[in-house]
């Protein structure tokens, strides 16, 4: 095609602009994408574990076996993304070439690499990534993230950890904004930020990408709580099939994140929803299974 | 001020509003049947089509935007806009909003990793627009009354059927306001033509 670029910048980044105020499901069969699909996802995230269940067997998790996510993309027409393992360059590589549209370099799974991120520029399929402070973010950004979301702490069903994330960056670009150009470099090197995208940031007086929240969103509330914060859309793990009724706690968290602000609907769409996912205490978790330290 | 909504129960509103504030227009979020009143014109955003169709049908605003279109004020849709506004979509019996006569297939070009730029030639816009496409739909059939403004290698990606305006792509996402300015110059002429009370 004569003239015409993929894999841009503006394409990737892009896509995901296309994604705010709305709410990506994980899934693990076609039936669960459909499922979110008509519910109002604005994408499904295929697995072939939610991050509970990785946490309960246990072991390494790695990227999903293809045929599921095959499967997830031919039940919907809906954007589908999935994992790839922490500096796993070749899982990564491997769903570029399947046509995935959205690759998460994720801490749910076990890091490949303890010292290295994806260099994610390098690829024409976007990425996003989990962060919990600037200087995280702005690393991601760095390497081409073109989509954040906080780490939170995956699979407990306690939204602790995605409120200090995002609150944490969203003060951090604050401070960042109304810093004058000759204090960046210092705030670069204490953050472990690249001096360019706090410069970014500073000149467009917010992070260049969108932030999702991610990692502990379980009711309709925690969805809107985190939009409330200056979350630009929400991801929700375990939460919607782990639930007692996914199609109605799907529909709910849709609507949820759209109208954070319409209490008496929250009020309304929050009733009868059955039991949420049981939730854990993160104090309850040994360090190691602490998802949200992998990752630097 | 001329006063233009954007539908925002989802996707790139925020995009749409800075560039209508460019171009002097204030711009309205729309997310209930009340804040179309009052408005002279209206985008539909680029987002997720089947994401905005369950929200238009949650918040009942599939009526009120119909009779929004029915006004002859000018209507833009972008992308998952120009899906919402087309009166049939390939492969489905529905359509939403469904008053722009022509036909769109939906995610045409492919899935993400195929999303690109390229340089457009738009009718009464100007040359070497930057197009920006994600898995963008195409218009396969432009019925009586709809203008082709411009293809893209044999595919039509915008088009103008009196004040319905519609595009594949995302002018939002550039720094280019020549597409904005050519919407809010068809909204102005609407509103010239209005009759005072």
């Amino acid at each position: 095609m004569g003239d015409s670029k993929v894999g841009t910048v503006v394409v990737k980044r892009g896509m995901a602009e296309m994604q705010k105020g709305g709410v990506i499901m994980d899934v693990v069969n076609a039936e669960q994408a459909k499922i979110a699909e008509a519910a109002g996802a604005v994408a499904v995230m295929a697995l072939e574990r939610v991050p509970s269940d990785i946490r309960k067997a246990g072991g390494v998790a790695r990227m999903a076996d293809p045929t599921i996510i095959e499967e997830v993309m031919k039940a919907v027409s809906i954007p589908v993304m999935a994992k790839a393992r922490i500096g796993h360059i070749t899982e990564a590589r491997i769903l570029e070439a399947m046509g995935v549209d959205y690759i998460d370099e994720s801490e749910v799974l076990t890091p490949a690499d303890e010292e290295f991120h994806l260099l994610k520029s390098s690829y024409t399929v976007p990425f996003v990534c989990g962060c919990r402070d600037l200087g995280e973010a702005a690393r991601r950004i760095g390497e081409g993230a073109s989509m954040l979301r906080t780490k939170g702490e995956p699979g407990t069903g306690n939204i602790v950890e995605a409120v200090r994330h995002m609150r944490k960056v969203n003060a951090q670009v604050r401070r960042v904004v109304n810093m004058s150009e000759d204090e960046l470099m210092t705030e670069a090197k204490l953050l472990g930020a690249p001096y360019e995208v706090l410069l970014e940031i500073k000149k467009l007086g917010r992070l260049p990408v969108v932030n999702f929240a991610a990692g502990g969103v379980a009711t309709p509330a925690d969805a809107a709580l985190m939009m409330e914060l200056g979350a630009d859309g929400v991801f929700v793990g375990s939460g919607i099939f782990k639930s007692e009724n996914p199609a109605l706690f799907a529909k709910a968290i849709v609507e949820a994140t759209t109208n954070f602000r319409d209490y008496k609907l929250l009020a309304e769409i929050s009733k009868g929803l059955g039991t949420p996912m049981t939730g854990l205490e993160i104090a309850s978790l040994a360090p190691a299974d602490r998802m949200q330290d992998r990752g630097w | 001020m001329l006063k233009v909504g954007i539908l925002a129960l989802q996707g790139a509103v925020r995009e749409h509003a800075a560039s209508l504030k460019r171009c002097g227009v204030e711009a309205v979020e729309v997310k209930a049947a009340d804040d179309l009143k009052g408005l002279d014109g209206l985008i539909l955003p680029g987002g997720e089509s089947t994401t905005m169709r369950r929200l238009i049908d949650t918040y009942d605003l599939m009526k009120p935007l119909k009779q929004f279109v029915s006004l002859d004020r000018p209507v833009f849709g972008t992308c998952a806009g120009l899906i919402l506004l087309a009166e049939r979509i390939a492969g489905s019996d529905a359509c939403h909003i469904g008053m722009m006569n022509i036909t769109v297939e939906r995610n045409s070009f492919g899935r993400q990793v195929n999303s690109f730029e390229a340089p457009l030639n738009i009718k009464d816009v100007g040359r070497s627009f930057p197009g920006v496409f994600i898995r963008a739909p195409h218009i396969s059939e432009a019925g009586a009354g709809v203008e082709v403004m411009c293809e893209y290698e044999g595919r039509i990606v915008m088009a103008r059927q009196n004040n319905l305006l519609g595009c594949a792509f995302h002018p939002e996402l550039t720094g280019d306001q020549r597409v904005m300015s050519y919407f809010v110059k068809m909204v102005r002429e609407a509103f010239s033509a209005r009759p005072k009370n």
